[in-house]
């Protein structure tokens, strides 16, 4: 009998491969199509916030508020795609935030390049720069990625720090308003919309990755990097190509934080905004889109609801992490899916 | 001549600290797999405690005493609400546990001491011994002599002692050690006291030199991790090694190449050795096993 069981499953596996073949390729199509509509579904509910809450909102800082959770949303997006999907850790990504800030600032003030072109310089830039770094860190694993990403980070946040010419050390530099079409961008409900509309951008272009060819194989390297290889994916690229993807999203981003605020200083690409990305992204749910953004959104709002603690605020953080690390490492919206009967977002 | 001497003797000293920083991590990964972040705020909390309690009118010495004794709890405490709650989670978790037990240390002290810079006074006085057309300071010596003193003792400990069996035996195997008897919980957590304790006399030591801030742990964490790199990760030769490299690598750096990027030499060392030898000098190759 159990020497009979082992043939019995092959049998079994045979008759469903055959029926796997014998499917049409069109039934396929049909239901890749529908899988990619059912995923795209899972932004409604977030569509659907972004033209409620400006009713709830009594003044620009709620709108304020809120363009920060997107802004956020955004970077912790990136990286989600990073550590969610291909389980590659990054404690260094504030640094292409920073990339991305300083590019909307100097661009203009010292190069004379519009403001949209150096948006858009700041983003290949920081492309270049995950291109170059990433295939030599991406090499490592665990701690000692841990730690390399970690170190590129301080070193960005250095270099902006003592590069006084171009970005005015340790105070910081004003950065030029951003016009679009003789439009200057101002007014927190204007940064509201283009920052909710710039996060759905963002979420179909990832859902669309997450389903893709590539999208699988990066979830193959996540579950086993050897069982990938053996199975013909190229890994060293794959993860150097979401690298570089999340790399741009973060810079993206860093571009909009320093438009929105008109001002930055080397913190936006500290060590601690690295940590902070890190746990919105573990908090909300690692692999998640709407994820990411739910863990922006604790993460941005509770130091706002806990700004009478002002002097508290590094004892919270730090407590935030931990909890989060400990507790909630399944992340808020994995949570929840689980619980109201397993839909995935 | 005198100018080299002189980075030489700098490098030494600060890197006498970065090896005790170092010591503290290998001696809490070799026991735990843990990579401590916060080991650089047991440093500031010795420093800034002793600073405090002698301001509250404590004599120095019984000050720096308590410091540590209280920084030891502290690391008791991380191991065990910090640690043990998240034993089963993966490397880069703990990390980033450590990570926020560091951002959360650095608030404390924000909050119970102040943001200012702080000093000691120097054990052996302030006047510069002169060696070889360059200067140094008695209290360098004092820190070699301590870090000197304490490493010997520890490797007293780790080498002469039951409970240095028991954490070689952890190192080698967890869960064989488990089963031949050895409290691991007990090991592990008397190693993030002995580490904590090691971090926060190194922090007392080094301050009459280097002052002291609330914020000033997380660098030394990153220097310590660096110069673990550089020796080889759970090698205590080579933390001590990597230690004394790095602060000389750093004191030329700062000499001969500029100032500002001093900082910078931990990082690039860190990225250059785990791209050419990620093993670092004293590493054992592993093999890995899927």
């Amino acid at each position: 009998m159990s020497m009979l069981a082992p043939l019995e499953r092959f049998r079994l596996l045979q008759r469903r491969r055959l029926a796997a073949a014998g499917a049409s390729k069109s039934i396929l199509l049909d239901r890749f199509r529908l899988l990619r509509r059912r995923r795209l579904i899972s932004l409604v509910p977030i569509v659907a916030i972004v033209i409620i809450l400006p009713l709830l909102f009594s003044s620009a800082y709620y709108y304020r508020v809120a363009a920060l959770v997107f802004l956020f949303g955004i970077a912790a997006l990136g990286l989600n795609l990073l550590m969610g999907f291909a389980g590659q850790v990054s404690l260094g990504h504030a640094g292409f935030m920073g990339i991305g800030a300083y590019a909307v600032a100097i661009g203009p003030t010292a190069f004379g390049i519009p403001p949209v072109l150096s948006f858009i310089l700041g983003a290949l830039l920081s492309a270049l720069v995950a291109f170059v770094v990433g295939r030599p860190i991406l090499r490592l694993k665990e701690h000692y990625l841990a730690v390399a990403t970690l170190g590129f980070g301080i070193l960005l946040a250095i270099v902006f720090t003592n590069e006084a010419n171009w970005t005015g050390g340790p105070d910081g530099m004003a950065v030029p308003q951003l016009i679009l079409f003789n439009w200057p961008l101002r007014g927190a409900a204007v940064w509201y919309w283009i920052l909710a509309v710039s996060f759905l951008v963002g979420a179909v272009i990832a859902l669309n990755l997450i389903n893709s060819p590539t999208g699988r194989a990066l979830r193959a390297i996540h579950d086993s990097e050897v069982a990938a290889r053996v199975l013909g994916i190229d890994v060293a690229q794959k993860k150097l190509m979401i690298f570089v993807i999340s790399a741009v999203y973060t810079s993206i981003a860093g571009s909009y934080l320093a438009l929105l605020d008109g001002y930055i200083t080397p913190q936006i690409s500290g060590f601690l905004r690295s940590i902070e990305l890190v746990a919105m992204v573990v908090l909300g749910g690692m692999g998640s889109v709407a994820g990411s953004l739910v863990g922006a959104a604790v993460l941005v709002i509770l130091p706002q609801a806990l700004t009478l603690f002002d002097e508290y605020e590094h004892v919270v953080l730090g407590l935030i992490v931990m909890g989060v690390m400990i507790f909630l490492r399944a992340g808020i919206v994995p949570s929840l899916a689980a619980a109201f009967g397993g839909g995935r977002s | 001549m005198a100018e080299f001497l002189q980075f030489v003797f700098s490098g030494i000293t600060v890197g006498a600290i970065y090896a005790l920083v170092a010591i503290g991590f290998t001696l809490i990964y070799n026991a735990s797999d843990v990579v401590n972040f916060a080991q650089g705020e047991f440093v500031m909390l010795g420093a800034m405690g002793t600073v405090f309690l002698g301001h509250a009118g404590v004599p120095l010495l019984l000050a720096g005493v308590v410091a540590v004794l209280i920084t030891t709890v502290v690391g008791l405490a991380l191991y065990r609400w910090a640690i043990v709650p998240a034993r089963e989670a993966d490397a880069v978790t703990l990390i980033i546990i450590t990570i926020g037990a560091s951002i959360f240390l650095r608030g404390v002290a924000e909050v119970v001491f102040d943001k200012g810079f702080h000093s000691l006074p120097a054990l052996l006085g302030s006047n510069p011994i002169r060696l070889g057309g360059a200067t140094i300071l008695p209290q360098s010596l004092v820190v070699l002599a301590g870090a000197f003193f304490i490493m010997v003792l520890l490797w007293a400990f780790i080498d002469r002692t039951l409970f240095g069996k028991a954490v070689r035996a952890i190192a080698a195997n967890r869960v064989a050690a488990r089963l031949v008897g050895i409290n691991t919980r007990i090991v592990v957590g008397a190693s993030f006291a002995l580490s904590a304790a090691i971090g926060a006399i190194a922090g007392i030591l080094i301050t009459p030199i280097t002052l002291t801030s609330y914020n000033g742990g997380t660098l030394l964490a990153l220097k310590g991790f660096a110069a673990i790199m550089l020796g080889g990760i759970g090698s205590a030769v080579g933390a001590v090694v990597g230690g004394i490299l790095l602060g000389l690598l750093e004191a030329f750096a700062a000499g001969y190449v500029s100032a500002s990027y001093k900082d910078a030499v931990g990082f690039l060392v860190i990225l250059a050795v785990l791209f050419v030898m990620p093993r670092g000098l004293f590493g054992k190759a592993t093999v890995e096993r899927v």
